[in-house]
């Protein structure tokens, strides 16, 4: 209940926190952005920093922006303002999906995409949505700037491919002319979190499905690409039976062994879960997809 | 080291020297004397702590008293308006929203967030739009219906106003008693 | 349909009882007025925080405190040793006696062993409250970790990890007898029987068809919204301690804390200020409050301590633990002829306050349901677990028992190919045939089943909801029906049959009623809401009986230094027993000041009418005088009738004759995703029979928020410790207390049947729907499954376990 002492520095930029981050960098530090995933592990004494650098006023790293070719998120951004985007909604559903499924409102209006991101959490919701969406990774670091696949990003639980002396500045979601976009969850009824969560951004063209992107929250130590399900919808044309054909195959490359395994759910009942919210988020893709016939119900 | 910071909580601006670890829900309680908000977890789960900060509903158990430096927090202390009840009080006490009243303060500032976003809200975006604050006593129904209560008479009050700018008469509402 | 409230002022006081009159505790509620234990401040307060034991079992070889103590800030830290060298008896009592129970030490620190985690071992006393804990880091504990047991069956194996070692216990009798060690095992509490065992198996011998059924009631968190928190203050020039905590019973807080402090009960003051919520955990005596107390008393400054939401988790006691196996006997026309329980309760590593008499008097007694039951023989074996002591928690032994009927009843049902309603109406005691007698030691004094039956078969339209599950089955879509038609025993009495039963506590109540010269009036109610509305409705009760508006009445509780004496709030009991209270009081305030009348207005007492809080001579409507008048004549004593004193207050002891039997059926209506295991609710609607209603809206909260309750222990809540005692269920993230969306509209609906023996006929309403939703829900779903040929899933019915025996796995079936 009660943070353990610390020292507190706030970034008043991106340079004021590189500069910061390189100072203390002997000491366990953390960075706060929202604090709706440190300050919970703080609280349980499961973190507890000698520093923590606030980049939580840094008002360059808010805010979307409808750029050319791509939405821009910053790294501060809270998830409320990616749900309440119109923008991102018509460019990048899959992306405001997620968020809008992410904890509560109160949750939401503090919790940043960056730091949602650069957590790692398993069981949290925008990493998948990050994958399907083919997003990108833009992180500042002593060097500059570099960019970072979503594909190469996520790594292991809690573990990406930032750098400790890197700052998540923002991500990039690639605009998408016709497609459908969905996110599926299965929450925690206790923590909200994603028991399992899928992502899927289909690219269509008439009623064919022409690349599909589809990623599971939850189910393995870090979000991961399901491609036999995207193998199977590439080149069908986007009905009920493709979507039941090609949710079927959603756990094919997953190792049962390997999947997540707790008190909330079983490997074996995870991997069951996946399938069903496959089928889920493809239904509701096809749902809101403007070139399928409407939906029976 | 303790940081100097300015709350300015329900329209009364405070200075006041915080440990950077204090969460803000305790600055309000234990500092500043704004009771209201109470803490029923530490999981950021229960919701009981919730306030408004700059207008967006937080929950005051996972924000630093120094992340809201320079912020506007309105807590339940705030809620009334020269005495009278805010429709989502009236709410809760007309549809019988609440029974031991401890996670009422959080439930109703949250309640007030969903109104402001959208005036006219269904059972199921209630039901959602409360799901980071629990309830042990009720089993939610008559906050649903407290909400719905609001919602109407935020309605009714509105549509008032502009009769009243017309030139008509206002309807009244009722009063916070003094028991 | 919602009941719509009112306000008082806009009824005539002869309308006021039985109003849905809008609660007055509510405005300070809802503007953070009020005041919780918590918002207690004060400039000189100091902080205490507990250091628990992280391991479930564990000798304790040593405690240094000295690096904490060394803290800037830090006041006092202190272990058992202190306690001990203070010469504070700090053992905290048993409240409730069995044959030959086993009540073992249950120091407020532990000092050589902890017995299960969360059980303190020592406690910082700290300028500030961030501070106090940072400290419990610097203790340095010695453990040397032992052998766990957590499940309440395995714990009375021969060869299960011993909690309690007997041999050093003067008060056990049992070591004292080589042939009981032999035969007790050593982790048993009691093993208590009820009902006629050869009468029970004749009929079991004898059945046409039998059914059984293993089944648990999982180990529940309470989960009050407030945690547990207490301040308190000691003043050494009166040797006085002033204590506000959260309680549910100040009075028999007062006494037991007495005893554990050794504080005169006359110096000691225990104020229960805003309670927020308690659902039975807030009744028992805990070490936390105690070592509150016993700091501020060391240290001569005020204490405060409030527990975090992981303590609770770890120390509350928590509700049920039952491992149960039941059998049901019937003829070859479905006729109910006998049922057969075994029962093993956890409890935990102490006995908690009231522990022995959940699983046994509250239990047993009510495994009869609404049935005619010839023969009924229950055996309930409690043990010592590695867990956190198990006490009453919202409905406390009735709703494991209504589990068991209810379970078995459906289970009958399908194996006599019966519609359950059929089934349950053919079996139900019949209206005429009250009182009844069951064959677990009870007397239902009043019931009518049938009516509560109709009227939930037409909420949810029964003969069509049938057709339209066939319909859907079809389509491979699974609706399933849930009944349950439960009995609640509320108001525990009366005190000489509890006292032959082994509680050591009256189960009657105090109430006062004080007239005012000016003719208001303060009532004093030895109760203790926190959150049921009592000031509100004992308002409502004393203005009836006295004829004195509404809103000139004041309502205390809560303090004991105010009111009399107080058993508190427990058991659904304050309307019945508290409320009758006052109202018997405001008789005997009635009965005085028409004495009073009768002199001043030169009649006989027996020509006077009193209606409205008005006494008028029969006849001459003219010669009058209200009650007002009279309390003003009553104070004045000018001319007060020779005899009788001045003044107008009564205080009366009510001592029920027996417990109320509320009632009722409650029908869930659910759809299975054989998939992904999910459930969704399509109804829920729920036929009460609480007796009169002193206020409806009242009535119908306490009714949701308890099958709210109940859903969560159906549905998603379990308390899991892992082999080791460590609890895997410790915070809301792993503990799902429902959420908004968990819980379906519910439709309620009442039918009328007043307790003959109280004044009020009134019977209690705080855990009716706690003990009736668990069984409605687990029906639905295995009615649902009926396809799958699945008779019973344990709660709570996660998707895991729904989709585990769908599927035939042997781990969900």
């Amino acid at each position: 209940m009660y943070p353990a002492p610390f020292e507190y520095e706030r970034a008043e930029s991106v340079e004021d926190a590189l500069s910061l981050m390189d100072e203390h960098s002997d000491s366990i530090t953390e960075l706060l952005a929202g604090g709706h995933s440190l300050l919970p592990t703080m609280k349980a004494g499961l973190a507890t920093p000698d520093v923590v650098i606030d980049i939580g006023e840094i008002d360059a790293l808010r805010g979307i922006e409808n750029a050319e070719g791509s939405i821009t998120v910053g790294a501060l951004t809270p998830y409320s303002a990616v749900d309440d985007s119109e923008t991102v909604w018509t460019e990048t559903a899959v992306f405001a999906d997620a968020a809008h499924h992410i904890g509560d409102v109160q949750v939401r209006n503090r919790g940043t995409v960056g730091g949602n991101i650069a957590h790692a959490d398993p069981a949290s919701d925008l990493p998948a949505a990050l994958l399907a969406a083919d997003g990108t990774v833009i992180a500042h670091g002593p060097d500059g700037e570099r960019s970072i696949a979503a594909d190469e990003f996520f790594e292991a639980s809690y573990m990406t491919a930032l750098a400790e002396d890197e700052l998540l500045t923002r991500i990039e979601l690639p605009k998408r002319g016709g497609h459908a976009g969905a996110y599926a969850k299965k929450p925690s009824p206790s923590s909200g979190y994603a028991i399992v969560g899928v992502a899927v951004v289909l690219e269509t063209d008439g009623n064919t499905v022409t690349d599909a992107r589809v990623a599971v929250n939850g189910a393995m130590d870090h979000a991961v690409r399901l491609e036999p399900v995207e193998e199977a919808l590439s080149g069908e044309s986007f009905t009920d039976e493709t979507i039941t054909t090609a949710a079927e195959r959603a756990t094919d490359d997953l190792d049962t062994a390997m999947v997540m395994d707790d008190l909330q759910a079983s490997n074996e009942f995870r991997a069951q879960l996946v399938e069903v919210y496959t089928e889920r988020a493809l239904d509701t893709a096809l749902d809101r997809s403007s070139v399928a016939p409407p939906a029976a119900d | 080291m303790e940081h100097d910071i300015t709350l300015t909580v329900n329209d009364t601006e405070h200075e006041i020297a915080v440990e950077p670890r204090t969460l803000l829900v305790h600055t309000l309680r234990d500092a500043l004397g704004y009771t209201g908000a109470n803490v029923g977890c530490e999981s950021s789960l229960c919701g009981a702590c919730t306030v408004t900060m700059d207008g967006d509903a937080v929950k005051s158990c996972t924000v630093l008293a120094v992340q809201a430096d320079g912020t506007e927090i309105e807590t339940v202390e705030g809620l009334a308006e020269d005495g009278d009840f805010h429709p989502i009080q009236e709410g809760f006490r007309k549809e019988h929203g609440l029974q031991c009243g401890y996670c009422t303060p959080g439930m109703m500032m949250t309640a007030r967030e969903l109104l402001e976003d959208n005036p006219d809200p269904d059972e199921a975006e209630i039901r959602e739009a409360i799901e980071g604050n629990l309830c042990r006593c009720t089993g939610y129904q008559n906050i649903v219906n407290a909400v719905e209560f609001a919602a109407d008479r935020m309605e009714t009050d509105a549509a008032n106003r502009d009769i009243a700018a017309d030139g008509g008469t206002d309807r009244t509402t009722d009063t916070v008693e003094d028991e | 349909m919602s009941i719509e409230t009112i306000e008082a002022e806009e009824i005539d006081v002869e309308e006021v009882l039985g109003s849905a009159i809008e609660r007055r505790e509510d405005p300070e509620l809802v503007t953070g007025e009020g005041v919780y234990t918590d918002d207690v401040q004060d400039p000189e307060l100091a902080h205490m925080a507990v250091l628990r034991s992280q391991y479930g079992h564990a000798e304790i070889d040593g405690i240094d405190t000295s690096e904490a103590e060394a803290m800037d800030g830090v006041i006092g830290v202190y272990t058992a040793e202190d306690i001990d060298e203070a010469g504070t008896p700090g053992d905290l009592p048993v409240g409730w006696l069995l044959p030959d129970l086993k009540t073992p030490s249950h120091p407020i620190l532990a000092g050589d062993r902890a017995r299960y985690q969360g059980d303190g071992v020592a406690v910082v006393v700290a300028e500030e409250r961030y501070l106090a804990h940072d400290a419990l880091d610097r203790i340095d504990v010695d453990y040397e970790r032992l052998d766990a047991v957590v499940d309440p069956k395995a714990a009375v194996e021969a060869d299960a990890p011993q909690l309690h070692d007997w041999s050093e216990d003067p008060t056990d009798t049992d070591v004292r007898d080589d042939e009981d060690i032999e035969r007790v095992p050593p982790n048993q509490a009691f093993d208590w029987e009820i009902g006629d065992s050869e009468a029970t198996d004749e009929a079991f011998e004898n059945a046409a068809h039998t059914v059984e059924v293993d089944l648990e009631n999982q180990r529940l968190i309470p989960n009050a919204m407030e945690p547990r928190a207490t301040v308190a203050e000691y003043k050494p020039g009166t040797g006085e301690v002033e204590v506000q905590m959260t309680s549910q019973n100040p009075h028999l807080h007062r006494q037991l804390m007495s005893a554990v402090l050794d504080v005169p009960e006359h110096k000691l003051h225990i104020v229960a200020p805003e309670v927020g919520g308690g659902f039975g955990s807030k009744i028992h005596h805990y070490p936390d409050e105690a070592l509150t107390c016993w700091c501020a008393m060391q240290l001569e400054r005020p204490v405060k301590w409030q527990a975090t939401r992981s303590e609770t988790y770890l120390t509350d006691a928590h509700g049920r633990d039952h491992v149960t196996h039941a059998e049901l006997a019937m003829d070859d026309a479905g006729t109910i002829t006998g049922m057969r329980v075994t029962t093993y309760a956890g409890m935990g590593a102490y006995l908690s306050t009231f522990a022995p008499s959940i699983p046994t008097y509250l239990y047993g007694t009510l495994l009869s349901g609404q049935y005619d039951i010839p023969a009924i023989h229950c055996n309930v074996i409690g043990s010592f677990t590695n867990g956190a002591p198990v006490d009453a928690y919202r409905g406390a032994g009735r709703p494991e028992a209504l589990y068991v009927v209810e379970r078995l009843v459906t289970l009958g049902a399908r194996e006599m190919g019966m519609d359950p309603a059929a089934f349950r109406r053919q079996n139900f005691i019949p209206e005429d045939d009250f009182p009844h007698e069951t064959p677990v030691a009870v007397v239902y004094d009043s019931g009518d089943y049938e009516p509560a039956l109709d009227a939930a078969l037409e909420m949810v339209e029964y003969e069509e909801l049938r057709e339209r599950q066939a319909e859907l089955r079809e389509e491979d879509r699974y609706l399933g029906i849930g009944f349950s038609s439960y009995i609640e025993a509320c108001g525990l009495a009366p005190s000489e049959l509890a006292g032959q039963l082994g509680a050591q506590a009256g189960l009657w109540e105090s109430g006062l009623v004080r007239v005012h010269p000016s003719g208001t009036v303060t009532a004093f109610c030895g109760t203790s809401g926190h959150g049921q509305g009592h000031e509100t409705t004992y308002a409502q009760i004393v203005s009836d009986e006295l004829g004195v508006p509404y809103e000139d009445i004041e309502i205390v509780e809560g303090d004991t230094d105010e009111i009399p004496q107080g058993m508190g709030t427990y058991g659904s009991r304050s309307a019945a027993v508290g409320g009758s209270a006052l109202a018997t009081s405001s008789q005997k305030v009635v009965d005085k000041a028409r004495t009073i009348a009768a002199h001043l207005l030169e009649t006989g007492e027996e020509d006077l009418e009193f209606e409205n809080g008005e006494f008028n001579v029969a006849g001459a409507p003219e010669r009058s005088m209200t009650i007002q008048e009279v309390a003003q004549q009553a104070y004045l004593a000018h001319n007060i009738p020779e005899g009788v004193e001045p003044g107008l207050e009564e205080t009366s002891f009510y001592d029920p004759e027996n417990f109320t039997f509320p009632f009722g059926t409650h029908v869930a209506v659910v759809e299975v995703d054989p998939e992904s295991g999910e459930i969704e609710f399509h109804q829920y609607a729920a036929v009460d029979d609480v007796g009169n209603q002193i206020n409806p809206k009242i009535v119908e909260g306490q009714i949701h928020g308890g099958i709210a309750q109940g859903i969560g222990q159906a549905l998603y809540e379990g308390a899991v410790y892992d082999d080791n005692g460590t609890l895997l269920t410790g915070s809301m993230q792993d503990y799902a207390v429902p959420k908004a969306e968990h819980v379906p509209n519910m439709e309620t609906d009442a039918t009328v049947t007043p307790a003959p023996h109280n004044p009020l006929g009134v019977k209690g309403v705080g855990e009716a729907g706690t003990i009736a939703s668990p069984q409605a829900v687990v029906n639905a779903v295995t009615d649902a499954l009926q396809p799958f040929d699945i008779d019973h899933i344990d709660m709570p019915l996660t998707e895991e376990k729904v989709w585990r025996a769908v599927n035939g796995s042997e781990e969900g079936s």
